[in-house]
This record gives structure tokens, C-alpha cells and sequence, in this order.
């Protein structure tokens, strides 16, 4: 069979995602993942925590509970469901370094956990990184010409 | 009321993801890239801190709020320590979850065994 008609008969019999149920499921669960997020900033800000800091504080905790789903197996059979809605917010981070780490265990905690970690989550701060600095030189020169 | 912002803003934002997903080719770290990149850009216009004041807890947890961590932070190092601001400052305002997420990775790898994917 030749590459176009291969293609045409993947093209065929791919498994085509039901668009509007994803896209309800990503809505609602996404939405229900920043709801928390609002939950336990409130909470953070009446135990005294400033605002900033009340927000690291619930990526922090968002982070830890995201990790332990996955690590009980919770957070990657929901995410099939909910799609972009649990990929998108800080725990989608968190699930992107805990699962390949936990994978990578059994090749050692070098080779392994440590540089697999970063498999997936890695090129979010490589790029982050890099268009933040790029912002920070021209934010610079833009001081500079503002005098 | 606050709750209700936070949670149509934050579900919009996964919604474009997965509409994203569904209509392009684009893989989800394609799209994460994205969207911290966009957070960063959004951010430099000036635009995502009055969301933020709008959404709370809809514009800072998705990734574009990583990305508005990163800027927001590499804006104030300028003006404090000039050029060597844009090194410094977008991790350091990024540390607590990024640190985080080492830890706690690496917690979680030592208490758990990786199961069957596809059950």
C-alpha cells in the first residue's frame, strides 16, 4: 500500500473525538480546578497571607494534591475524560513531572527520576524562560529610551 | 461571586486548549508552550494583570499565569537591578512552583510504582 493511500485509510478509521462533549468536560473541569484555586486562596488570604503570596501558596498546594492523583492513578484516568481542562491548569504541570518521574523509578534515581522530571515539562520553562527574558530586554531598552 | 469568575475565566481557557486539540494537529505540549508563552506576551502588554484582578484564581492557576509569573517577575527585577534583572527574575518569582514540583515529584516517585496506563 503506498503513503497516500495509507494516510487516507488512517484518516479513515481514526478515532474521532466527540468535539462538543471534550469540549463541555475540559469547561467544567477546568473550571472546577480555578474554582478550587479561588477556594483555597481565600483561605490562604484569611489565614493572613498577602495576595501574591496567597496564589504561590495555592499553586503549591495544587501541585502537591495533582501529584498525589497521579501517583494513586486518580489524575491520569480523569484526564482522558476532561482533556484540555486537566492539562491546562498548574495541576496538568504538576501530573506532566510526576508521572514520567514515577515511571523512570525503576532506572535509577540519576538516569531516572532525575533526568526524566523534566520529559515533559521541561520545554514549558525552557520557552517560558526564553520569551521572558526576551521581554526583560526590551522592557530594558524601553526604560533606557524612556530615560 | 468571586468563585463564579474564577470559574467560567479558568474553564474558557482550558476550553480554547481543547478546542485546539481537537481541531489542529498541535500535541498538548505544543499547546502548553503556547499558552505560557502567551502568558508571558499578554502579560508584557500589559493586559493580564487587570485579568488576574478580574479572574483571581481563573487567570493564575491555568499556565498563562505561569507565564504571567514569569514576566511579571523579570518586569520588577529590571527596574530594580537593570539589564541583569531579565536573568533573575522571572525564576525567582517562579521558584515556589517550580521547586514544588521537583519535590514533590520526586516524593511521589519514591512512595509510588507506576501502574498499567490503560486500564
Amino acid at each position: 500500500m503506498d503513503k497516500n493511500a495509507y494516510s487516507k485509510l488512517a484518516a479513515e478509521r481514526e478515532k474521532r473525538s466527540p468535539s462538543l462533549k471534550d469540549c463541555t468536560f475540559a469547561f467544567l473541569s477546568g473550571g472546577a480546578v480555578c474554582a478550587l484555586g479561588q477556594l483555597l486562596k481565600e483561605l490562604f488570604s484569611a489565614l493572613g497571607a498577602e495576595t501574591g503570596t496567597a496564589f504561590s501558596l495555592v499553586s503549591v498546594t495544587l501541585v502537591f494534591a495533582a501529584g498525589l492523583c497521579t501517583g494513586l492513578g486518580f489524575y491520569d484516568k480523569a484526564a482522558r475524560v476532561c482533556g484540555a481542562g486537566l492539562f491546562v491548569p498548574i495541576t496538568g504541570f504538576s501530573n506532566a513531572v510526576t508521572s514520567p518521574a514515577i515511571e523512570a523509578r525503576c532506572e535509577g534515581a540519576v538516569t531516572g527520576v532525575g533526568s526524566e522530571i523534566f520529559k515533559i515539562a521541561g520545554p514549558v520553562i525552557v520557552y517560558g524562560n526564553i520569551a521572558s527574558v526576551l521581554y526583560g530586554v526590551i522592557y530594558y531598552i524601553y526604560l533606557c529610551a524612556a530615560g | 461571586m468571586n468563585y463564579l469568575y474564577a470559574f467560567l475565566t479558568g474553564g474558557a481557557i482550558c476550553l480554547l486548549a481543547q478546542i485546539l486539540v481537537d481541531k489542529t494537529k498541535l500535541t498538548p505540549a505544543n499547546i502548553l508552550v503556547m499558552y505560557v508563552c502567551g502568558g508571558v506576551a499578554l502579560s508584557a502588554c500589559g493586559l493580564y494583570a487587570p485579568f488576574a484582578e478580574f479572574a483571581g484564581a481563573g487567570a493564575t492557576v491555568p499556565l498563562t499565569g505561569f507565564g504571567h509569573t514569569l514576566a511579571s517577575g523579570v518586569k520588577e527585577a529590571v527596574e530594580k537591578q537593570g539589564l541583569f534583572g531579565c536573568l533573575t527574575g522571572g525564576l525567582t518569582a517562579s521558584a515556589a512552583g517550580i521547586s514544588a514540583a521537583v519535590i514533590f515529584a520526586a516524593l511521589w516517585a519514591l512512595l509510588f510504582r507506576s501502574r498499567d496506563k490503560n486500564i
